[in-house]
């Protein structure tokens, strides 16, 4: 359904003022997702994995430039393709009050968004997602967080699109609306559409994604299946997945210590090694290509 | 391996430098303009303006450029004169405008919030009025001539400017250092000498530059009104309002050459300041 | 509701404070002139006027008094509503400001109106084109005209229009040497194109920077990001976004513009011989008619002070950020 290779996002930026400087934000990034599934791209929070999402509907900066291929239902995606699928085919659900203009009400924001029967749509919508039904007559500036991320949820329910795609779909809400709006999701897969959530909370992604894919420092370190995180995660490929499972309240509760590379750092080697457990000299060399292993892929010459 | 280097560099630097040095050289054109402008004002001979009535009423011609009046009287050199005693003006008034924004401006942040609250009301009665209004009251009390419009012109330009610098002494006193400073117990004097003084003067030349077209233009206008610089004075809105006279005559070049001339100067001022706001304050830069 | 009273109340009390500041240090900046009001007052029959004639003037004016107790009389009768009596025109100072207000005011608001919509306009059209030949043209444009003298605009609009062209009159309100009956509205809107177009100059370039700041700002907005991503675009996009967004600012805009308005009227009305409150203005200061000069100066305050609050009510009434903020 949605196929993602060798995506690399840079963007030319001045530093100090007149210098100019590509900046590679996502490199090599590659994920696939078939229609019906849940793909959850994990990562830290602030770690670019939202331009994902923006590469997708082709609604990234100026200043940025885009390598790699994006298939969408067979069809690769280019700027006029994005263009003409994004809000119908793909849609999105951003993550924050800051996405819905701040002088419309929220009601006819939805509206915008839906095909065909709007005002029924967002109704329907807004009590599947309960949300009271004077909320469409408010403005954004009057709802609390978790109506926002629900009124966001919902401009997605109405568009009808084939690839929804979410950017932070669960913080600010509480537990019992996170449930709510993800079984949505899932329900949403389980007939025919594909879900694409980008979030940093594995516990949200493990509960209802069918795949997950770990991102660190621009790339996809690993793509696995849900059930390989169980247990002490001996079925995880890369240290980094292995150490993020650890690191959950239920689990070990550990700490990663050190922290992610800047993208300007340019490593040589594998982006993971300065904080990774094992690694060897090997891993300052090259860049780790990604390998198939039990079903999922790793960027780890050490995954077994 | 190093040339190769240097080369390499050096091919990447010149698109790099494009902005920097298209903003230097508008600023250095803009500046040849000006300075231009008072060298031909402050040399040309007064004889050019002399009245020669074997030449009146010409055409703009090579030997008169910008035509002769009902006078006989070189427009050329005329509308140079006007220009070099518009920018004198405007200099005078500008600096002592800005002067009066840097005091009040300071003195609102760090004088407490009474001085505050009567300066912010000082800024609400100066900009109460219409500026024009302003100063033809003022040029009225004085009498007219020079001196009322100096005086108008830097009581009235004063609070945007005003407005500005407390802003910035306002954001310098969170900064950590004065903050540290004022811990360590130093004195305000002390403070205000040593850590807002040297950030406020670029912006305080800058503001200054910036001023000068508002106070070119309003001085301009106040003379064609006739209530600023007196008829003796070689000055555009002298020369402006005159030519009013000539307009059914078809002597377009009496009113169109000083105009465009003004225009030229009032531009030359507002892209020297813009750009060295930029190069100031880069963050605002990308604007 | 409450709110706003007292919103306007806190407003009407600066302004009547800034009122009573402004009607005596002009009293005081006008006691000092050394413009003789008596002089102005003859006029050129100077010479015939003797001393005793000269002290009866000044009798009646109260120009013999003390400025303290000249500033006392005259402020008692202003606050009766009182302006005193006009020495050019010899007639009540209110008549005159309103009888002149009113010509003024079809030009100001004509004026104000065009150089709104048309700032406004260009202005988007910048922004939605930022960085193209169209945008780089309309700032340049815009740069240029704020550096331009308006009363140049309208010697070169009478240049070409009137004395080339021949297609509008040379000046005045209505044609010279027509009684008042006979003047038609045609001739009453022939004088008045150039005017107005020469008064809209001024303000368009303000508005138009400002939207062109605004809209692009807005354009690189997370909501209108949202919104591409729902699949608008070009003008929709504009129409549901940022219009919406970017007309309340540039409305209370040209609302706090009021000021450059009435200052631009006094030179338009000059150049063009309108006879308007500007030129009134203009002919007060240079003849030293002190009366209507202090109550031009009155009357500008007011009208920049409505134009002020009236930019911040608009915001109050329109915004919903403050305007259904209080119910929350």
């Amino acid at each position: 359904m949605l196929e993602v290779n060798h995506l690399s996002i840079s963007f030319l930026q001045y530093e100090k003022g007149l210098k100019q400087q590509q900046l590679k934000v996502i490199k090599d990034l590659s994920v696939s997702v078939h229609s019906g599934e849940i793909l959850a791209v994990v990562g830290s929070s602030g770690s670019g994995k939202s331009l994902l999402a923006h590469a997708i509907l082709g609604i990234l900066p100026t200043n940025a430039t885009t390598e790699g291929t994006i298939y969408f239902d067979g069809v690769k995606l280019t700027p006029e393709k994005k263009e003409e699928f994004r809000g119908k085919e793909i849609s999105f659900v951003p993550q924050s009050v800051n996405f819905l203009d701040p002088l419309m009400r929220v009601g006819t924001q939805v509206r915008n968004a839906a095909r065909g029967a709007s005002t029924s749509a967002q109704r329907k919508a807004f009590e599947r997602l309960r949300l009271a039904k004077d909320v469409e007559q408010k403005f954004p500036f009057q709802l609390s967080g978790g109506m926002a991320r629900r009124v966001l949820a919902s401009t997605a329910m109405v568009s009808g699109a084939k690839l929804i795609i979410a950017d932070e779909p669960t913080p600010g809400m509480d537990p019992t609306v996170i449930k709510e709006a993800l079984k949505y999701f899932r329900e949403l897969a389980d007939s025919g559409c594909t879900v694409l959530m980008i979030t940093h909370d594995i516990g949200a992604a493990l509960e209802i994604a069918d795949k997950i894919a770990v991102f660190y420092a621009g790339t996809t370190v690993e793509s696995a299946m849900v059930n390989d995180f169980s247990g002490d995660g001996r079925l995880l490929r890369h240290p980094y997945s292995k150490a993020l499972w650890r690191a959950l309240p239920q689990n070990d509760f550990l700490p990663i210590p050190g922290s992610q590379p800047l993208p300007y750092a340019n490593l040589p080697g594998c982006l993971f090694e300065p904080r990774c457990a094992f690694a060897t000299t090997e891993c300052r060399q090259d860049e780790p290509k990604p390998r198939e292993i039990r079903n999922g892929i790793v960027r780890c010459i050490h995954a077994t | 391996m190093n040339f190769l280097r240097i080369m390499t560099q050096k091919k990447s630097l010149i698109p790099k430098l494009n902005l920097r040095q298209r903003t230097l050289i508008a600023m250095i054109v803009s500046a040849i303009i000006l300075l231009s402008v008072i060298f031909a004002g402050i040399l040309l001979g007064d004889e050019r303006i002399a009245t020669n009535l074997e030449n009146r009423n010409l055409a703009p011609s090579l030997d008169h450029p910008f035509g002769t009046d009902w006078l006989g009287r070189d427009m050329f050199t005329r509308t140079m004169k006007g220009l070099t005693l518009s920018i004198a003006v405007g200099l005078i008034a500008a600096a002592a405008s800005s002067l009066i924004a840097v005091v009040l401006g300071i003195l609102a942040a760090t004088a407490g919030k009474i001085i505050d609250s009567i300066i912010s009301w000082l800024v609400d009665l100066f900009l109460s009025v219409p500026h024009l209004v302003t100063l033809i009251l003022i040029a009225f009390a004085l009498g007219g001539g020079m001196k009322g419009v100096i005086i108008g012109l830097a009581l009235t330009h004063w609070p945007s400017l005003c407005r500005v610098i407390r802003a910035e002494v306002m954001q310098l006193r969170s900064t950590e250092y004065v903050q540290i400073s004022r811990k360590l117990g130093k004195k305000r004097w002390w403070i205000v000498t040593k850590h807002m003084i040297p950030h406020l003067i670029p912006q305080f030349f800058v503001g200054l530059i910036l001023l000068f077209p508002h106070a070119i233009l309003h001085e301009a206008a106040i003379t064609f009104v006739g209530m600023g610089l007196s008829p003796h004075h070689p000055a555009i809105g002298i020369i402006l309002s005159e030519s009013m006279r000539y307009l059914s005559t078809g002597m377009w070049w009496l009113a169109f050459f000083p105009g465009l001339c003004l225009l030229i100067v009032v531009r030359s001022f507002d892209i020297i300041g813009e750009n060295l706001r930029m190069l100031i304050d880069p963050h605002r830069a990308h604007e | 509701m409450k709110n706003m009273i007292k919103f306007i109340l806190k407003k009407t009390i600066r302004m009547v404070s800034l009122l009573i500041a402004l009607c005596i240090i002009s009293f005081l900046l006008i006691s000092y002139s050394p413009i003789d009001p008596i002089q102005a007052y003859v006029g050129a029959d100077m010479m015939r006027v003797g001393p005793e004639q000269r002290d009866k003037i000044a009798e009646y004016w109260g120009l013999d008094q003390s400025p303290l107790e000249q500033f006392v009389q005259w402020g008692s009768r202003v606050l009766q509503g009182d302006l005193g009596t006009s020495m050019i025109y010899r007639r009540p100072v209110a008549d005159i400001i309103s009888e002149k207000f009113l010509n003024s005011i079809i030009l100001m608001s004509l004026a104000w109106l065009l150089s709104g919509i048309i700032g406004f306009i260009i202005g988007s059209i910048a922004a939605m084109k930022k960085d193209t030949w169209i945008d780089r043209t309309i700032k340049w444009y815009c740069y240029t005209l704020a550096s331009t003298p308006t009363f140049w605009i309208g010697l070169l609009f009478l240049m070409i229009f009137a004395a080339w062209l021949d297609w509008f009159p040379i000046g005045l309100g209505v044609p010279a040497g027509v009684i008042a009956e006979d003047v038609t509205i045609g001739d009453r809107i022939k004088h008045l194109i150039l005017p107005t177009l020469t008064l809209s100059m001024i303000g368009i370039a303000n508005i138009a920077l400002h939207t062109r700041q605004k809209l692009i700002d807005i354009l690189s907005s997370d909501y209108v990001l949202f919104a591409k991503a729902r699949g608008e675009k070009g003008f929709v996009l504009f129409w549901r976004h940022g219009l919406r967004n970017v007309a309340l600012p540039a409305i209370t805009l040209q609302f706090a513009a009021f000021s450059e308005l009435f200052g631009g009227a006094v030179i338009a009305e000059t150049v063009f011989s309108y006879p308007g409150l500007g030129q009134a203005t203009v002919e007060a200061g240079l003849r030293g008619d002190v009366p209507l000069l202090l109550g031009i100066v009155i009357f500008s305050a007011i009208f920049v002070f409505i134009g002020n609050l009236v930019a911040d009510l608009i915001y109050r009434l329109v915004d919903p950020r403050i305007r259904e903020g209080k119910f929350l």
